[in-house]
């Protein structure tokens, strides 16, 4: 058998960077290389094609509203079919902030106006209207690991709408400190099969190296079976990870 | 002079000296917030005493410099500038800038030759446009800022486009042609516009940014097409699906020399060609400088004034500022998100031999309390010539993993506090040796104050500009 190598596809890579998140898919790189195993990324933009079985993993991040928009119509017209596809055959998504929203159900904008979405995550969001405020500010949330552990999540979040999950969706995160999903119901992100959807940024990954890794153990399991992953040197990350559970 | 008006400057002068009184250096806003709430209407009064009106200079980054800029300009063409001061560029910063020159009687002394220039901050142009009236307003850029505190780089379009409608109609707009989030300002505009830009492509860098804040068409949607890129969105730009594009600037600079401590710009403008050798580094202050010869050409200054100031420029408070501590050259540059933190960086970089570096990241309000740009700035331009790097500031965890990243290796040290800090790393600093701090905004503060205080040279920074 092959080497194991992680191959990731980057949705607009161009369009949807606003909060960092280039350093989510450095952090990927960064923690397979560090353990010998392969790391092939794919950028795909606007017009391109998703292949469901060319990838492990598929990532996207966070938009300003207007690149949002333009986001939008792209992804239902050439890749919201196979992303589902992908996430049914068990590959890992990690969708951040925007991309978290753009693959619900639907997205009400602050204007009443209804956007449909991916549909990848059985959940809604609305935006209650121009007035309202922005959840904005540090976020602390529970996470159970897949070792039955809780860990803390830790990062940044800022976004108007308010996301509800249906049943078909299950809360990533119960958040300790922050607005999370809603503000009101303590959730924060959600989990479809291998996919994940959250609002923290800051960038996520790199300082919640126990995600990454989850993720990255994952998205190697389907092709690879069970990969090892060797501790390596996480002090920078875990200081940045402790002294963000201590921000206000 | 209305009774109201004269109330606002006696408490407002009251309020700026008490609190000079407690020390808190660089608090003169309080005497604008004083004086505004006694009299909202205080700085359109006090403003329409200058003889030659009034310019404002807003934009996400170079507003500071380009108005200093501006102001050495006047001084040189025989005005007498009202200038704020750096960092106090909302409306109560204004209104004090007014308060103080206003004699108790409501008189600008010399009135007749003063020339207002107004650095604005980007949210705070709709508040000062019909307050001051401008002749002309400078656009220098559109970048990501404190995107908790401004919202979206498109909400700072609109504020932009709301105080344009606001304008005196006979108002000059000078925007930089390279930016498409400025250069669209012009379809908005009822007067004049004078655009400026660089055409020398060879100050273009290869390939494109990574932190690039306009990627699609503000007139159609599609994405942006560059023919140079200079830094971040700035450059030659078109839209290849609805055919917008970048002007043709009227002020252009058509070769750009970059030397380690200067820079010769040669510039055409309408009334012909005019060479400048600027005593800053980096290709952002070519751009700031062209954006000030912009301005003056706009209110009718000739060529050798312009000349003149630009040549004898120093920097900015905290701009490329530069301190001597016990020996030892300290350079302060300051990098508040992520297309500034690249250009300061190509600019350390350019200069020759190893770097010791201090790296500051807050996330107080004024810095933004978002920290997550970090990963959209290039460090690792940095990371080939550093010798020594420190973390610091309130989340220098955070930019220690950052720099992790950028090559520095996994045990870059941390320090919160900023005068120990400063401390460790004159100390790491031999004595004839150069010290590099890349500060944000209030981090900029502290490091100026506590810098200030070992060099007896430097002025205190409520006397700046
Ligand atoms: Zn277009």
């Amino acid at each position: 058998m092959s080497a194991p190598a992680l191959r990731v596809a980057h949705l607009y890579p161009r369009l949807m960077n606003i909060y960092g998140d280039r350093g989510n898919i450095m952090c990927l790189r960064h923690r397979c290389e560090a353990r010998g195993i392969g790391f092939e990324l794919t950028d795909l933009s606007t017009g391109d094609r998703l292949d469901p079985a060319a990838f492990d993993l598929i990532f996207a991040g966070g938009a300003q509203d207007r690149e949002q928009r333009a986001v939008a119509d792209d992804l239902l017209a050439t890749k919201a079919e196979a992303i589902r596809e992908a996430v049914e055959r068990d590959v890992v998504l990690l969708a951040v902030c925007g991309a978290y929203q753009l693959f619900g159900r639907s997205y009400r904008e602050s204007t009443g106006v209804e956007l449909p979405g991916a549909g990848i995550f059985d959940l809604r969001t609305e935006h209650p209207g121009a007035g309202a405020k922005r959840c904005i500010g540090n976020i602390v949330a529970n996470w159970r690991a897949p070792d039955g552990t809780t860990r803390t999540i830790v990062g940044f979040e800022n976004h108007g709408g308010r996301t509800r999950l249906g049943p078909g969706a299950r809360p990533l995160a119960r958040v300790r400190r922050g607005f999370g999903n809603n503000g009101e119901d303590r959730t924060e992100g959600a989990i479809y099969r291998n996919a994940i959807g959250t609002y923290v940024h800051g960038s996520l990954l790199p300082k919640n190296p126990a995600l990454a890794d989850h993720l990255i153990a994952t998205a190697l399991r389907r092709r690879h079976g069970e990969v090892a992953l060797a501790p390596i040197d996480d002090r920078a990350e875990l200081r940045a990870h402790e002294a963000a559970l201590r921000l206000r | 002079m209305q009774v109201r008006t004269l109330a606002a400057i006696v408490a407002g002068k009251a309020a700026g000296a008490g609190s000079r009184l407690l020390g808190r250096g660089g608090g003169t806003a309080v005497a604008g917030l004083v004086a505004e709430r006694i009299d909202p209407g205080v700085v359109r009064r006090l403003s329409a005493q200058a003889g030659h009106g009034a310019i404002a200079v807003t934009g996400t980054n170079g507003k500071t410099t380009t108005a200093l800029m501006l102001s050495r300009i006047a001084r040189e063409a025989g005005l007498v500038p009202l200038h704020n001061r750096s960092g106090s560029n909302l409306m109560r910063g204004v209104a004090a800038l007014f308060v103080r020159e206003a004699s108790l009687g409501g008189r600008i002394a010399d009135a007749a030759r003063r020339l207002a220039i107004l650095e604005v901050d980007e949210a705070t142009l709709p508040l000062i446009v019909p307050a001051v009236r401008p002749r002309a307003v400078v656009f220098t850029n559109l970048f990501r800022d404190q995107l908790d505190r401004y919202g979206e780089v498109d909400a700072v379009a609109q504020a932009w486009e709301r105080a344009l409608a606001d304008a005196p109609a006979d108002a000059t707009l000078v925007l930089n042609a390279d930016d498409p989030g400025v250069a669209h300002l012009g379809g908005r505009a009822r007067g004049r516009v004078l655009y400026y830009g660089v055409d020398d492509t060879g100050a273009a860098v290869a390939g494109d940014e990574h932190a690039s804040d306009f990627r699609t068409c503000l007139r159609c949607g599609a994405e942006l097409a560059y023919g140079a890129t200079f830094y971040g969105h700035i450059g030659h730009w078109r839209c290849d699906a609805c055919g917008n594009r970048r002007p043709a600037p009227d002020v252009r600079i058509t070769r750009v020399e970059q030397g380690e401590e200067t820079m010769a710009l040669t510039i055409a403008a309408p009334a012909g060609e005019l060479r400048v050798t600027l005593p800053l580094a980096g290709l952002y202050n070519a751009y700031n400088a062209l954006a000030a010869a912009a301005g003056a050409i706009a209110l009718g200054i000739a060529a050798p004034p312009i000349v003149a100031a630009l040549d004898g420029f120093s920097a900015a408070f905290g701009r490329q500022e530069r301190f001597r501590v016990d020996g030892r050259e300290v350079r302060v540059l300051l990098g508040k998100n992520p297309t500034g933190l690249n250009q300061v960086l190509r600019t350390i970089a350019a200069r020759e031999g190893r770097k010791r570096l201090l790296f500051f990241l807050n996330d107080g309000i004024a810095d933004g309390r978002d920290v997550s740009w970090i990963w959209d700035a290039d460090y690792e331009l940095a990371q080939p010539l550093a010798e020594w790097v420190l973390a610091a500031g309130t989340r220098a965890e955070d930019l220690a993993l950052r720099l992790k990243y950028a090559g520095f290796g996994g045990d870059v040290p941390v320090e919160r506090d900023a005068r120990a800090a400063v401390r460790r790393a004159i100390a790491e600093t031999p004595a004839g040796g150069t010290l590099y701090v890349v500060p944000t905004y209030t981090a900029m503060l502290e490091v100026r104050e506590l810098l200030a205080r070992r060099d007896g040279s430097a002025r205190h920074f409520w006397e700046d500009a």
